[in-house]
C-alpha cells in the first residue's frame, strides 16, 4: 500500500507536466481550432530559457592567483561569477535558484514567441485544414528545434535544484507513517504544487476576468462574439502567448528533473496529444484530469508488482488506456461531439 | 392510428422521438402511398426533419418503427436503409464537392448495382459502360451536361441541388425523401425544380416531400400532412387542409416570426 | 486486369523509364550509388501504398512504421527460418504485416478524423516499444535481428552446405545487393506503382475518393463505408510491410527506430510534399527527402568552400558560414523549413507547382487555339487533390 501511494506521487509530478503542456494545446485549439504540433517545441524553449538564464548568472571572471600554486605548478585560476562580485550574496542566490529565477526571464521570452509565432505564421491557418496546420507546426517545430541544437549542441543540459529544495521530504512521516516509508524528492514536490498553482491561475483567468470571458465565449461561438462588435481575434493571440507562456514555465521547471536536450518537445509532443484526445479536444478540465490520470497510470504501471503479471506493460500502458478510452468515448473523457472528426 | 392500406409503401407506425424531455416526434404515424406525392409542412421546429432523419436511419426514434414494403427499417444503418430503396435529398445539397459531376453520379448507380461493398479494383471505370451511359442520360436530363467534368463543388447552389436529385435518381428508388429542395431558391429556379418534379411525378415515384413554399405544396402533392410540435395535426388533399382552421392557427402562431 | 486507360499507361511508361534509368540520371546529382538508389525505390513503394490511404481516403494515419517494421522482421526471420530467396520473404512480409494491418485498422476504423490518427500512432508506438522491450526474443531489441552463421535456413540448406561467411539474399543467383538490388526494388516499385493506378482508376478507387470527400452522403448513398476504409487499410499497410520487406532484403538487418513514430511523421511528410491524392508527387516528396537525407547531410564546410569558389574571400566564408548551418547535422533545419514553406505557399504540394506551371503554359496556347472538344467528353475520374 504504501508503495502504491509512493508511486501514486510520482506519477503526479509528469502527470503536472502532461498537464500543463495539454492545456496549452486545449486552448490553443479550442481558441484559435488551430491543432499545434510546436507545442512541444514551445516547452523545450522554455526549458532552454533556464539553460541559457543560468550561462548568464554563471559567466565567470578567470584571474590568477599571485600565491597559491595549483597541484601542476602553474599559479591557481579563480573563477568568480560576475553575479557574485556585482551583486554580492545577493549573486549567490540567484546562481543557487537560477532554475526559478528564470521563470521571470521565460515569461517575456515565452510572450513574444508565441505572439510572434502566431501572427507571423499560424494566423494564415485558421481556416486551413487540420492536416496542413500539422504539417506547417510540426516543420516549425523541426526548425525550432535545430536552432536550438546549433546554439546549445545536442547533449543534455543538466540544471541544479537549489539547495533548500534538495534531498527527500518524508512525508510518511507526516501523516504518522514509520520514517522512511514515504520519501519524495522536494523538488517534484514543488513542481507538482507549482502545476497545481499555474492551472488553478490559468482558470482563474478565465473565469474571474471578462478577458476570460469573452475567450470563453469566443471558444464556444466565435461569429456571435465577433458580431458584438469584440476584437476576438486580438485576444485570441494573448490567447496564444498565455499558452506558450504556460509551456515555457512548464518546461522551466522541469529542468532539474529531466536534463533538457533538443529532442525534449518532441518527446513530449506525442504524449501531450494523447493526453489532450484522451481528455477530449477542446476541454480544459478534461486535458487536466488526462495529464494527471495517465501521468499516475503510467508511474503505477512501472511497480515490480505490476510488471511481473503483465511483462512490458510500463512501456505502452499510455497507450493503451489512449486507446480504451476512445473506444469506450469516442470522443474522449469530455470531448464535444463534432469537433476534429473530419 | 392511420391504417395502413394495401398500397402503402413507406408506414411510419406511430414514431416517438425525444431529445432529453423534449418531444421532437409524438405518435406520429404515416401512410405513403404507392406512386403519390405526400408532403408534410409544418412550421419551423415542427419535427419535419427529424422525421426524415428516422426514416433514413439517421436517428433512431424512442419508440415506434417504420416499416418500407412489409419490412422494418428501424434498427438499420443509413446504407441499408438506402439499399432497400429509400433516397434523400437534404435540405443543404450533400454532394461530393471534389468529385467530377460524373462522378457524383455515377457513384451512387454503382452502390445499385454492387450492392452496398464490392471490391471492384481492378475494373477501370470507363470500362464500366452501362453505368457511365446511364449517368450521362440522367446527367443530360437535368441539364448539367456542360459541366459534366467540373468539381461538384464548384457549381452554383441551385445546380448542387439538381446533381442532388440526379444522385439520387439514378439509383430509382423505391421512394425519394425531398427534403425543402426549393429552399433559398429564386422564384424562376423554384419553377423550374417544379417542372422537374413533376416530370419525375410522371414517372410514379413515390415521394415525401417536406416543404415551407406552400406554392411548391400546391403544385406537387397528392396529400398533404401537417406537422405542429412533434404531432400530425392535420391530413388530406392541399384544399382540405388550406381550409382546416387547425392549420391555420398553427401557421398564424409562426406567422408573426 | 492489365487495361489500363491511354492517360495512365503514359503515366506508367514515363515512370518506369524515369525509375530505371535513375543510376544515369541521378550520377550528375552524386546520388547514384547502389545503397541511396535502393532507398529512392523503397520508399517511394511506401509513399505509394501511404497514398493509397491518405491520399483517396484522406484519413491521416500516424501509426505505418509499424507496418514498416513487421515487414522488415518478418522478411528476416524468413531468411533465418527458410531460405534467403527474396521473393519468399517478401510474401512473408506482406502476409504479417496485411495481417497486422487487419487488426489495427479494424479497432482504430472505429473511430474518424484526428481520434483515428491518434489510435494509430498508439498502437504504433506501442508496437514500437515492445519491440525494445518483451518482444526481444522475436526482434532482438536494441541490436536489431540479423542474420547468424548458425540460422537453420531449413529449405537453403537442403540443397546447399552452410557457408562459412553469412549469406546474402539472391534470386536464381542474382545477389540482392549492389545494382541488382536496385532493380529488385525498383520492379517491385514498378508493380505497386501500377497496381496503385489501377486501384485509384476502379470503382473501388471512386468509393475511397468519395469517402474522403463526403463520408456521410456515401453512407446516404448505400455504401457500407467501413469494409471499403478497412481494405484501404490493410492495401496499404501492405504495401509498407513490402517496403519494410525490401529494406531486409537490400541488408539484413531488422531495428526497432524503424517503427517509431517519427518515422511515419516523415512518411506523412514526404506525400504532403509530394502531392497528396496525386499518384506521383509522394514518390517524388519521399525522394526529395531521402536525398536531402542522404547527401544533404553529407556536405560539410569543405565542399561549401568548393562550391562558393567564386565568390570573394571575405564574402565567401560568410556565405560558407551561414551554409554549413543548413547541410549536414543542420539538413534538418532545411527539413524544416522547407515543410513551411512548402504548406505555406503550395498546400497541393511540389505536384500542384507543376499544375500551375503548366496550366500558365496552356493559358498561352489557349489564347491561340481552341483545345476543348465538345464532342469528347472525357469519363475518367480527375486526379483527387487538385
Amino acid at each position: 500500500m504504501d508503495a502504491f501511494f509512493l508511486q501514486v506521487l510520482n506519477g503526479l509530478d509528469k502527470g503536472g507536466a502532461y498537464a500543463l503542456i495539454a492545456l496549452g494545446l486545449t486552448l490553443v485549439f479550442g481558441t484559435l481550432g488551430v491543432v499545434n504540433f510546436a507545442h512541444g517545441a514551445l516547452f523545450m524553449i522554455g526549458a532552454f530559457c533556464a539553460v541559457t538564464f543560468r550561462k548568464i548568472i554563471t559567466l565567470q571572471q578567470v584571474a590568477l592567483s599571485e600565491t597559491e600554486l595549483s597541484p601542476w605548478g602553474t599559479p591557481l585560476e579563480i573563477h568568480t561569477p560576475y553575479a557574485q562580485m556585482w551583486f554580492g550574496d545577493f549573486g549567490k542566490v540567484l546562481i543557487d535558484y537560477s532554475v526559478p529565477f528564470s521563470l521571470l526571464l521565460a515569461i517575456p521570452v515565452m510572450l513574444f514567441i508565441g505572439i510572434a509565432m502566431e501572427r507571423g505564421l499560424i494566423k494564415h491557418f485558421y481556416k486551413r485544414p487540420h492536416a496542413e496546420q500539422i504539417l506547417v507546426t510540426f516543420g516549425l517545430a523541426i526548425v525550432l528545434q535545430e536552432i536550438v541544437k546549433t546554439f546549445f549542441g545536442a547533449n543534455p543540459n543538466p540544471q541544479p535544484i537549489p539547495q533548500a529544495f534538495q534531498g527527500a521530504a518524508d512525508l510518511g512521516v507526516l501523516v504518522g507513517m514509520a520514517q522512511h516509508t514515504i520519501t519524495y524528492p522536494i523538488w517534484r514536490l514543488v513542481y507538482l504544487l507549482f502545476s497545481l498553482g499555474v492551472i488553478a491561475a490559468v482558470f482563474a483567468f478565465l473565469r474571474f476576468t471578462t478577458f476570460g470571458l469573452v475567450v470563453r465565449a469566443g471558444m464556444n461561438d466565435r461569429e456571435t462574439v465577433s458580431m458584438l462588435g469584440i476584437n476576438i481575434d486580438k485576444r485570441f493571440t494573448i490567447m496564444f502567448g498565455i499558452a506558450a507562456i504556460v509551456a515555457g514555465l512548464a518546461g522551466v521547471m522541469y529542468t532539474p528533473i529531466l536534463p533538457p536536450d533538443y529532442t525534449l518537445g518532441m518527446d513530449f509532443l506525442v504524449l501531450s496529444f494523447i493526453v489532450v484526445v484522451v481528455g477530449g479536444m477542446g476541454s480544459l478540465p478534461g486535458a487536466v484530469l488526462a495529464g494527471f490520470t495517465l501521468g499516475v497510470v503510467q508511474s503505477l504501471a512501472s511497480m515490480t508488482v505490476v510488471k511481473d503479471i503483465i511483462p512490458g506493460i510500463d512501456q505502452i500502458i499510455i497507450y493503451l488506456v489512449a486507446v480504451i478510452i476512445l473506444l469506450v468515448r469516442p470522443r474522449g473523457l469530455f470531448g464535444k461531439r463534432g469537433v476534429m472528426e473530419n | 392510428m392511420v391504417k395502413a392500406v394495401n398500397n402503402t409503401v413507406l408506414h411510419v407506425a406511430d414514431v416517438h422521438k425525444t431529445f432529453g424531455g423534449l418531444h421532437a416526434l409524438a405518435d406520429v404515424d404515416l401512410a405513403i402511398e404507392e406512386g403519390k406525392t405526400h408532403a408534410i409542412i409544418g412550421p419551423n421546429g415542427a419535427g419535419k426533419s427529424t422525421l426524415l432523419n428516422v426514416i433514413v436511419g439517421k436517428l433512431a426514434p424512442t419508440r415506434g418503427t417504420v416499416v418500407l414494403d412489409g419490412e422494418v427499417l428501424t434498427g438499420k444503418s443509413p446504407y441499408e436503409i438506402n439499399q432497400m430503396g429509400v433516397a434523400r435529398v437534404f435540405q443543404t445539397p450533400e454532394i461530393f464537392p471534389e468529385l467530377s459531376v460524373f462522378d457524383n453520379v455515377m457513384a451512387p448507380a454503382f452502390a445499385k448495382r454492387d450492392g452496398s461493398f464490392k471490391m471492384n479494383m481492378f475494373k477501370s471505370i470507363e470500362s464500366e459502360k452501362a453505368i457511365a451511359d446511364a449517368a450521362e442520360e440522367i446527367i443530360v436530363d437535368f441539364g448539367l451536361d456542360a459541366m459534366i467534368n467540373t468539381h461538384a463543388g464548384a457549381l452554383s447552389r441551385g445546380h448542387k441541388r439538381r446533381l442532388e436529385l440526379a444522385m439520387c435518381l439514378i439509383q430509382k428508388p423505391r421512394i425519394l425523401l425531398l427534403d425543402e429542395p426549393t429552399a433559398g431558391m429564386s422564384r424562376h429556379d423554384t419553377n423550374t425544380t417544379i417542372e422537374l418534379l413533376k416530370k419525375i411525378k410522371l414517372s410514379g415515384m413515390t415521394k415525401v416531400i417536406i416543404e415551407h413554399d406552400m406554392h411548391v405544396v400546391f403544385s406537387l402533392a397528392d396529400k398533404v400532412s401537417v406537422l405542429a410540435q412533434g404531432r400530425i395535426i392535420a391530413e388530406g388533399t392541399s384544399d382540405e387542409v388550406r381550409a382546416n382552421p387547425k392549420v391555420q392557427e398553427a401557421y398564424l402562431g409562426e406567422a408573426q416570426e | 486486369m492489365f487495361n489500363i486507360s491511354k492517360k495512365d499507361a503514359i503515366t506508367f511508361l514515363l515512370f518506369s523509364i524515369v525509375v530505371l534509368t535513375m543510376p544515369i540520371w541521378l550520377a550528375p546529382l552524386g546520388a547514384s550509388y547502389p545503397g541511396l538508389l535502393q532507398k529512392f525505390a523503397i520508399y517511394a513503394l511506401l509513399a505509394v501504398g501511404y497514398n493509397i490511404l491518405f491520399g483517396l481516403t484522406g484519413y491521416l494515419s500516424f501509426g505505418h512504421a509499424a507496418f514498416l517494421g513487421v515487414g522488415s522482421y518478418a522478411a528476416v526471420w524468413s531468411f533465418k527460418l527458410l531460405s534467403m530467396n527474396p521473393v519468399l520473404a517478401l510474401v512473408f512480409a506482406m502476409v504479417f504485416s496485411g495481417i497486422f494491418a487487419l487488426a489495427i485498422g479494424f479497432v482504430s476504423l472505429r473511430r474518424s478524423g484526428i481520434y483515428f490518427s491518434i489510435l494509430t500512432l498508439a498502437f504504433a508506438q506501442m508496437s514500437y516499444k515492445l519491440a525494445y522491450s518483451v518482444l526481444s526474443p522475436i526482434t532482438h531489441g536494441e541490436n536489431g535481428l540479423q542474420l547468424t552463421l548458425q540460422d537453420p535456413r531449413a529449405i537453403d540448406l537442403m540443397f546447399i552446405e552452410r557457408g562459412s561467411s553469412l549469406p546474402v539474399s539472391s534470386f536464381f543467383g542474382i545477389p540482392m545487393n549492389g545494382y541488382a538490388g536496385f532493380y529488385f526494388c525498383a520492379i517491385i516499385l514498378l508493380i505497386g506503382f501500377f497496381i496503385a493506378q489501377k486501384i485509384t482508376s476502379s470503382p473501388f478507387g471512386m468509393m475511397l475518393k468519395g469517402i474522403k470527400s463526403n463520408e456521410d452522403r456515401m453512407n446516404y448513398t448505400g455504401f457500407n463505408t467501413k469494409p471499403y476504409m478497412l481494405t484501404a487499410f490493410v492495401i496499404s499497410g501492405m504495401y509498407a510491410g513490402i517496403a519494410g520487406g525490401l529494406l531486409s532484403i537490400t541488408d539484413p538487418l531488422a531495428g526497432a527506430e524503424r517503427m517509431q513514430w517519427t518515422a511515419s511523421g516523415e512518411l506523412v511528410l514526404m506525400t504532403i510534399l509530394g502531392g497528396v491524392g496525386t499518384l506521383v508527387g509522394p514518390v517524388i516528396g519521399a525522394w526529395i527527402i531521402k536525398y536531402f537525407e542522404n547527401i544533404f547531410s553529407a556536405w560539410n564546410e569543405s565542399v561549401l568552400h568548393g562550391f562558393f569558389s567564386f565568390l570573394p574571400d571575405n564574402i565567401e566564408s560568410f556565405v560558407v558560414l551561414i551554409s554549413s548551418k543548413f547541410v549536414g547535422e543542420g539538413w534538418h533545419l532545411t527539413l524544416g523549413l522547407m515543410f513551411v514553406l512548402v504548406v505555406v505557399f503550395l498546400p497541393g504540394g511540389i505536384m500542384e507547382g507543376v499544375r500551375r506551371i503548366s496550366a500558365m503554359f496552356k493559358k498561352n496556347n489557349d489564347a491561340e487555339k481552341e483545345v476543348i472538344d465538345p464532342d469528347n467528353i472525357p469519363k475518367s475520374t480527375s486526379g483527387k487533390g487538385e
